[in-house]
């Protein structure tokens, strides 16, 4: 493998660049005055539940500061949730608790940490340190997911989501990430996660990658990557196809979970979706990108429009 | 209506063509060298004469007499700035003397001398007779003293050469008691004391009185030099190192020993200089002076401005280029910095403490402030508390690294106050978070990606080739904006994507 790829070849195969995806996608697709609704998790939560479209259910938020204090009365009757940041950005900043140990708290890695852990995480949620411009923010207190048990196979400690690429309400491009032990549970690319290539047609895996090299297995659990074909596939693409609507943005990215219980379940959605999709699809997104503008302009209807997608971006083994 | 891309392509390039054009017509038009090539150092020498009414309000007279250049020296160009006053320049015994004049003054004013000097030739004062000075009436104690004094120096010396080094050292050291008695009994200026001894032992002596150049000094004010005859040529010490010879930075203004400053009718009178030294090509020194009274062009320069505003924009002008390499650094290369502009903030530190100094002073007080914020982290503080913490710890840190290296005898880290607190202080606390989120990898690849930018914008900014363009060119700067507006404009690939996305392009 050369050291830099030439930059004509990477024209050539249609790779996206962080420049062109800023000015053409981002800058050309969504208005300023959208971003809050997607960077803001309590407002996409609100305008997704108006639309029906099926997201963990809410515990509670806390917005201030003084009511950190009784937070552990209103934790008492839950065995398992989760706390994020409501603008926290690339996944900083969430405790996600399995179970309890009589007053301690069991986080997903089976670590024991007590009330004050707990206490001292949505303090700094609350005083912004995991947030976008270090802004003050809310804590939000959610259901945990529980996810298909087909998936957990695939994932170390973390919950496995599926990243969708939607332009215009046609599926552009899609990925699993799956947490390993050198992620530390995380669903970080760069940091170690491994990004599972997904068939737009099918919903199989097309390739996997783990820091920007290929592997066929999952490097903790063993589990065998070409097996993997995600249940409820049409689910997937349709939720993230409605998202285009909730929003109001063309270009955007959708998390999705997939719950034992209620299927396809959306996690969050991402105004600036990073590009190291492409990679893990070992596949570019301009092209593909360019085809998706065309399918939307001919069809308004969201079921066409998916069926299409599913022909044009079709890889076949 | 034309596209965003379009338009921005026809701005940028007008602005690039007028900022090209206009700094080809200065070199092709009005003689400008497009390079430095032979430069000349010109001091511009701004006297700054201020001073307070009297409880009267009567009529104010203030009279400075001019510089008449000596041992090489030229004068360029001179300005006078006299708002309300009265102005005239006279000549008296053959002196120049700037006299300005007003009826009635009733608030503090101020008055402004400005001249350009530079030295084409660098010669040895011209021989001039020095006339003796009359002899002092002293007490009879001083006057015992004094002649004690300059028997044992006679007794020790060889000439006038000698007997004035060994009569400075004697007053600067104070071991000898008689000089001291002298020191310690003088009325006037301690200074005097020494033209006052010269005198008496029938040494012609007399003060040279001028500026010493630094550049960039805001504040500075009159000293002097003197000059002995021999009885063969003259001589001039330095009256405090008693060290021989017209140091190349030392201006003279006035040789005859007589008054600088006549001030009538004021009070609290000061006169002070603020000096700022350009690289100016040989060329253009010689000619400036008749151009810039014809082209209007060269009027609106940044030449016309006052000296310490020419020397802030000196460095002001330099910041779009430092600005530009970050563009480039970031669209182009896509390096990771932490902070868009903390880079610049930091190169524009290092250009007063030099790259090295201020680079091991940069990751001193990083690592330092690293280590105490994660202390302050166990403290579980909430966020604006905990900034304003770093930034207190951060500036204890700079006086400790200054008082520190400075009893070691470094003075250079001195220099360690013209970091930014605030943005050091954010540094480190963005770090600091990077580090518990990402880890230590992250740190070092943002950290590192951050001092390259500043050092390849040091780099720049410091390039003498540059600040000549930018400064003696300001209209590049048009060009430069036309050049970073083109580069938002960017689509292509990053360097380091071609290195993210090297196994992606193999079978196209």
């Amino acid at each position: 493998m050369k050291f830099l790829a030439s930059p004509a070849v990477l024209r050539r195969s249609g790779i996206l660049g962080m420049n062109e995806r800023n000015i053409g996608l981002i800058g050309k697709f969504n208005p300023r005055c959208n971003f809050p609704l997607v960077d803001d998790k309590l407002k996409t939560k609100q305008a997704a539940e108006e639309l029906g479209i099926p997201v963990p259910e809410l515990y509670g938020v806390v917005e201030f500061q003084f009511e950190v204090r009784d937070l552990i009365k209103h934790l008492a009757p839950l065995t398992s949730f989760v706390i994020k940041p409501s603008q926290g950005s690339g996944g900083k900043g969430i405790l996600v608790i399995t179970g309890r140990d009589g007053e301690n708290y069991i986080k997903s890695s089976g670590a024991v940490v007590g009330e004050d852990h707990v206490r001292r995480h949505v303090s700094n949620v609350l005083a912004g340190l995991h947030s976008l411009g270090g802004r003050n923010d809310k804590a939000m207190v959610e259901a945990l997911i529980d996810f298909d048990p087909y998936l957990a196979k695939y994932s170390f400690e973390g919950v496995p989501d599926i990243r969708v690429i939607v332009l215009k309400g046609v599926p552009v491009m899609a990925m699993m990430r799956c947490a390993t032990h050198a992620s530390d549970g995380k669903a970080n690319l760069h940091q170690g996660a491994v990004g599972v290539g997904l068939d737009i047609a099918t919903g199989m895996a097309v390739s996997a990658v783990q820091h920007g090299s290929l592997c066929e297995r999952h490097p903790d659990t063993g589990a065998s990557f070409e097996e993997l074909l995600i249940p409820g596939w049409e689910q997937v693409l349709e939720l993230a196809a409605q998202c285009v609507d909730m929003t109001g943005m063309d270009y955007i990215g959708a998390d999705i979970v997939l719950d034992r219980t209620r299927g396809a379940t959306l996690l969050e959605l991402n105004a600036r979706p990073g590009l190291s999709i492409q990679v893990a699809n070992q596949s570019g997104l301009r092209h593909r990108l360019a085809i998706a503008n065309q399918i939307a302009d001919s069809t308004e209807d969201t079921a066409e429009k998916i069926a299409r997608a599913r022909e044009a971006f079709a890889v076949h083994r | 209506m034309i596209s965003s891309r379009l338009r921005v392509d026809l701005i940028a390039g007008a602005l690039i063509l007028v900022g090209v054009g206009l700094m080809l017509y200065k070199v092709f038009n009005l003689g400008f060298p497009l390079l430095p090539g032979e430069s000349r150092e010109v001091w511009t020498v701004e006297s700054k004469i201020s001073f307070h009414p009297l409880r009267d309000h009567g009529p104010v007279e203030i009279e400075l007499n001019l510089p008449e250049p000596v041992a090489g020296w030229q004068v360029l160009d001179e300005h006078f700035a006299s708002s309300g006053f009265g102005f005239s320049v006279t000549e008296r015994h053959g002196e120049r003397w700037a006299v300005w004049t007003r009826q009635q003054l009733e608030e503090p004013s101020t008055l402004y001398f400005k001249a350009q000097v530079f030295r084409p030739d660098v010669n040895g004062l011209a021989e001039q007779r020095i006339p003796s000075a009359p002899k002092q009436l002293l007490e009879k104690d001083q006057q015992a003293a004094m002649d004690r004094l300059i028997a044992k120096l006679r007794e020790q010396s060889t000439g006038a050469r000698t007997f004035t080094a060994l009569l400075i050292n004697a007053l600067r050291q104070g071991d000898d008691p008689d000089a001291e008695f002298l020191l310690s009994t003088w009325e006037d200026e301690p200074d005097q004391v020494l033209l006052a001894v010269l005198a008496r032992a029938d040494v012609p002596a007399r003060a040279l009185r001028g500026i010493r150049l630094q550049d960039g000094r805001r504040r500075q004010t009159l000293s002097w030099l003197l000059e002995v005859h021999n009885g063969k040529e003259s001589l001039v010490f330095d009256p405090e190192t008693a060290q021989r010879g017209l140091p190349d930075n030392f201006f003279v203004w006035e040789r005859g020993g007589g008054e600088i400053l006549n001030v009538i009718g004021a009070q609290d009178s000061r006169l002070e200089f603020a000096l700022v030294s350009n690289s100016l090509p040989a060329k253009s020194v010689l000619l400036m002076d008749e151009r810039v009274d014809k082209f209007a062009l060269l009027d609106f320069s940044i030449y016309s401005l006052p000296v310490e505003q020419q020397g802030v924009f000196k460095g002001l002008l330099l910041i779009p280029v430092a600005a530009l390499v970050v563009v480039v650094m970031r669209l182009l290369v896509g390096l990771k910095t932490s902070g868009t502009f903390m880079p610049i903030l930091i190169a524009i530190a290092f250009m007063q403490t030099t790259l090295w100094v201020g680079l091991a002073m940069f990751i001193v007080i990083v690592s330092i402030g690293l280590w105490i914020r994660s202390w302050l982290s166990h403290m579980n503080l909430l966020l604006v508390s905990r900034i304003s913490a770093v930034v207190i710890v951060v500036i204890f840190l700079m006086a400790g690294l200054a008082i520190a290296s400075y009893k070691l005898g470094f003075d250079q880290v001195l220099t360690v106050t013209f970091f930014p607190t605030i943005i050091l202080s954010w540094t480190i606390e963005r770090m600091s978070i990077l580090w518990e989120e990402d880890g230590p990898h992250e740190v070092l690849v943002q950290g590192g990606g951050s001092l390259l930018v500043a050092v390849l914008a040091y780099l720049a900014m410091s390039n003498s080739l540059m600040s000549y363009l930018t400064f003696n060119f300001p209209e590049l700067m048009l060009s430069l904006l036309g050049v970073i507006l083109l580069l938002g404009k960017y689509t292509g690939y990053r360097l380091s994507e071609l290195y993210r996305f090297r196994a992606l392009g193999r079978d196209a």
